[in-house]
């Protein structure tokens, strides 16, 4: 995709910047966000130095861009402008794992995976999935992904016990805390969570943990329609098994499989794969202890439409026989993988697929997500179909959250456009 | 699961000196009767005839919530039926400027439901009809008045119950658990409030009626539920709640262990979470709690104990055996001379009964107490339960230690007699620095009660002025002309520059012909 320019900032502007000791570098093709080159790129080490990069900003004006690892930047529209991007990268460090307490304290750019490496020497973890090979955690967090965890654990916004952020103006704020119980003051970690880098940048995190299980399961079954795939979920669900996660793959055509994960004791999750099998026996079942492939991974690759659906979970069967009767209709064939546990389904729409038809098929899938009290969002697409398309569709509360986004950054200079009604 | 987690009500906790009635935060009466002779007007000709509540003696009633402590009489009371009728009272509120106080069941222990002198309380008390009980979604769908253990009653038949449990479920409304992120014994393992609503049908301070999130998760947008979850009723009223349902556990088994102190107690539940068990529920008692409730209830604990350890372990029956080994293993080692095993609905009830009653039992042994709510990390339980003990050694005021040990929320009851001159103040001093200790220790001044009015003024200790203005931006978005429940929470209003002067649609009393624009 061509590259688009920002208007380039004043020399006062770049030396301000600059001139916060941070490090600082012009920027080149590869720091474009989403197409749009930012001039400048900046690498605090601190929330202060991040607080005065802001600050620096603030006084030009300059629109900024926060980034993790850069694994999800194209997600969502293209900024309508950058003129600096905040790495986080050399933020790195985690600050504080306290093992007695489930409790771990880090820096936004962290690697998710690093910090999971650092709570498991104590048999404890982030109950996060890395859906993005080399996400940070602020990334995590500002994009709220989720994955077949999400089941038993909740997703990002209900593990995040506090956060410190930087505001548009370059104030540093915190909310919450280092304890998981803790009503005092707003719970702003969960209003930044999925908020995409436009309300402010995330410096540090708390997380609450959980134990690594002693014992881990996968019981597998092929289901061969919709009402399969509903029955076995249902019957997962509704059960006594407790399952970490029901996953569903669900390809463009040919058979799925529902995954079922059961974690705990080691005797404890024997027993519960004997009833789980049992209560799947007339799917023919296979129990193992591996993860099946693909396990915790988004149904898509670079340059398919990626597709997010919500629904009810009784919306189940009718969402997938939809997304059939489209593969039909419109020969579109869209492969589907998910925690159908949770009523949260991925699908990937082909590359290529001409943005009319994508249009109609989403518009199509949203009709039944809502019916279902749910939705339907573009987490990523090429330009044409973002261009042809709103990507997150009608939200009731669409004027309260421009009003939360107004007091945090009334000039818009926060990651701009890139978030639902042009937030 | 109502057997399970069976509930005493406990009676409000009182303190020593009168406060000052009329602050900034609760207003003064008669500042702008025509404002409210304006909105009275409204709800007269929207609202059934019996909805509104005019006369003194009766709006007296409605002075307080569950801290009895703080007394206001609200100018109007209306109970509204339904979102249109609470709506058309907050956006007649709005027009005239007039403050309101939305109130569930009035159980809050934080002065959150404290009325305004020059303001409008608005009880949802009507609003008590469960609207869809989807126990195949894990949904259930219900107006804010109905009490907590309604929704697991009519869940129950299918399997299914409402995770968060206050101690006052028998009685607390699910909007006022909205409002207050209410917790329970039992969130150690389950999670809050927040984490167990999916959507809400909200009145905006500016009385329009919004979706927020739904019956499936991820609403797109940002995450206003979170941040409306715990905001006290500074954010707007919900008017409808979707939660989420969970399973009935296949088995319940709670184990109670006596322990000659509180370091060993603690030591014990230190021990199982690091054996990786996550109970349902681990709570403590130190020996005047225990005191207190053998003195109410007989409730029949080890004998001699200077601490109780009360361990809930729930789920798949095999997974609940061999996580009741490691307990009672744990437990023994950290001296443990006694462990019972309550299985059965009867037997877990009595085990749970000295724990419930253990706030209305101090009333036994105390005239007079303060219940504190705070929080600290589960490893400073030993230092900080010591530190109490010594803060209570070096004043004479006694503290009694009930509380989640599992999520290190302290509940230390702060006992005095308000008839012995200088008792209370001294009490308030301890109580006080009780909630400093669990902010030095790194924790919260609140668990699960909420800020409030009560401690508002605690506020600053554990943020600094930019966490608090930041988090009022948010009331700013939601409520810039500062009308819903206001003076809660924060100690200082943050300005919120230009209130937007625009009125949305005709005026209600325009429209009902009751009333011409001119």
């Amino acid at each position: 995709m061509a590259a688009v320019v920002s208007s380039a900032p004043s020399a006062a502007a770049v030396s301000a910047v600059r001139d916060t000791g941070t490090t600082v570098r012009g920027a080149n093709d590869d720091d474009g966000v989403h197409g749009v080159l930012p001039a400048l790129v900046a690498y605090p080490t601190s929330t202060e130095e991040t607080s005065q990069v802001l600050r620096a900003a603030a006084a030009h004006a300059l629109a900024v861009v926060p980034r993790g690892c850069g694994t999800k930047l194209t997600w969502g529209q293209p900024p309508s402008r950058v003129d600096l991007v905040v790495d986080l990268s050399r933020m790195d460090r985690v600050i504080d794992h306290a093992p007695g307490d489930l409790v771990v304290v880090t820096q936004a750019g962290t690697r998710l995976a690093s910090l999971q490496q650092t709570v498991a020497g104590a048999g404890q973890r982030l109950a996060v999935d890395e859906m993005v090979p080399g996400a940070s955690v602020g990334g995590t967090v500002a994009a709220s992904t989720s994955g077949p965890q999400r089941v038993l654990a909740g997703t990002v916004r209900d593990l995040l016990i506090g956060v410190t952020m930087v505001r548009a103006d370059g104030v540093v704020a915190k909310a919450g805390g280092r304890v998981v119980k803790n009503v005092a003051g707003y719970d702003l970690g969960k209003l930044i969570t999925g908020s995409f880098g436009t309300l402010g940048v995330i410096t540090e995190a708390v997380f609450r943990l959980h134990p690594l299980p002693a014992a881990r399961r996968f019981v597998a079954v092929a289901v061969h329609d919709q009402n399969q795939a509903h029955e076995a979920v249902q019957s997962i669900v509704h059960g006594q098994v407790v399952p970490s996660a029901v996953e569903l793959d669900w390809p463009a055509e040919g058979p799925g499989t529902v995954t079922v994960l059961l974690e705990g004791t080691a005797g404890g999750v024997a027993a519960r794969t004997e009833s789980t099998l049992a209560v799947l026996d007339r799917f023919a079942p296979e129990a193992g202890e591996q993860p099946p492939a693909r396990w915790s991974t988004y149904p898509w690759t670079g340059g398919q439409i990626a597709l997010k659906l919500t629904f009810a979970l009784t919306g189940l069967p009718t969402v997938l026989a939809e997304l059939r009767t489209l593969a039909l209709q419109k020969s579109v064939p869209v492969t589907v993988r998910g925690s159908a546990g949770a009523g949260v389904l991925y699908g990937a729409l082909p590359d290529g697929t001409d943005p009319a038809t994508v249009v109609h098929v989403v518009q199509r899938l949203r009709l039944v997500c809502r019916s279902y009290g749910g939705a339907v969002v573009v987490v990523d697409a090429p330009t044409a179909v973002k261009e042809a398309i709103d990507l997150w569709g009608p939200i009731a509360a669409i004027d309260l959250m421009r009003r939360v986004k107004d007091q945090f950054d009334p000039q818009h200079r926060l990651s701009p456009g890139r978030f639902v009604g042009g937030i | 699961m109502s057997g399970t987690h069976g509930t005493t009500t406990t009676s409000g906790p009182r303190v020593g000196p009168t406060p000052p009635e009329r602050t900034e935060a609760t207003g003064s009466s008669n500042s702008r009767p025509e404002a409210i002779a304006a909105v009275t007007a409204v709800v007269r000709s929207m609202l059934p005839e019996d909805s509104m509540i005019t006369d003194h003696a009766q709006l007296r009633t409605y002075e307080c919530d569950g801290l009895a402590h703080y007394r206001v009489v609200p100018a109007l009371v209306v109970l509204p039926e339904t979102t249109e009728q609470l709506a058309a009272v907050v956006g007649a509120c709005a027009r005239e400027r007039v403050p309101f106080v939305a109130r569930g069941s009035g159980t809050g222990l934080s002065g959150g439901a404290l009325p305004r002198a020059d303001g409008v309380l608005v009880v949802t008390s009507r609003m008590r009809t469960v609207r869809q009980v989807r126990w195949r979604d894990q949904r259930a769908v219900v107006q804010p008045g109905v009490i907590n253990l309604e929704v697991t009653r009519a869940a129950g038949p299918y399997g299914y119950y409402y995770a968060p449990d206050p101690s006052s479920q028998q009685i607390c409304s699910i909007g006022g658990n909205v409002a207050e992120n209410s917790g329970g014994a039992h969130c150690l393992k389950y999670g809050f409030t927040t984490n167990h609503v999916l959507g809400v049908e909200l009145v905006t301070p500016s009385g329009e009626v919004v979706e927020i999130g739904g019956l499936a998760p991820d609403a797109p947008g940002y995450d206003l539920l979170g941040t409306l979850v715990g905001s006290e009723g500074t954010l707007g009223v919900a008017t409808e709640v979707t939660v989420r349902l969970v399973r009935a556990p296949e088995e319940v088994r709670t184990v109670l262990a006596g322990f000659a102190s509180t370091d060993e107690a603690g030591a014990a539940t230190s021990a199982i979470i690091a054996a990786g068990v996550l109970p349902a529920a681990i709570e403590m008692m130190d020996a005047l709690a225990i005191e207190a409730a053998e003195a109410a209830v007989h409730c029949n604990y080890p004998a001699g104990a200077g601490a109780v350890l009360l361990v809930e372990l729930d789920g798949p029956a095999t997974e609940v055996a061999h996580e009741f080994e490691a307990v009672d293993r744990h437990c023994r080692a950290h001296g443990a001379f006694e462990v019972r095993t309550a299985t059965d609905a009867v037997e877990r009830a009595l085990v749970w009964k000295g724990r419930k009653s253990a706030f209305a039992a101090v009333g036994r042994i105390s005239p007079d107490y303060i219940v504190q709510d705070g929080v600290i990390p589960r490893t400073a339980l030993p230092k900080v339960l010591r530190a109490i003990a010594e803060l209570s050694a070096r004043s004479g005021v006694r503290v009694a230690n009930v509380f989640h040990a599992g999520d290190g929320n302290l509940h230390p009851l702060v006992l005095f007699d308000e008839s012995v001159p200088g008792q209370g103040e001294e009490a308030e001093k301890v109580s006080g620095a009780i909630l400093d200790l669990c902010i030095e220790a790194g924790g919260s001044i609140t668990g699960e009660h909420g800020v409030g009015i009560d401690k508002s003024a605690y506020m600053p200790r554990m943020f600094g002025d930019d966490d608090l203005d930041t988090m009022q931006m948010v009331r700013c978005a939601f409520d810039p002309g500062n009308i819903s429940n206001p003076g809660k929470i924060f100690p200082t209003p943050r300005l919120c520059g230009e209130v937007p002067g625009k009125h949305k649609g005709a005026h209600p009393l325009a429209e009902a012909g009751v009333a011409e624009v001119f």
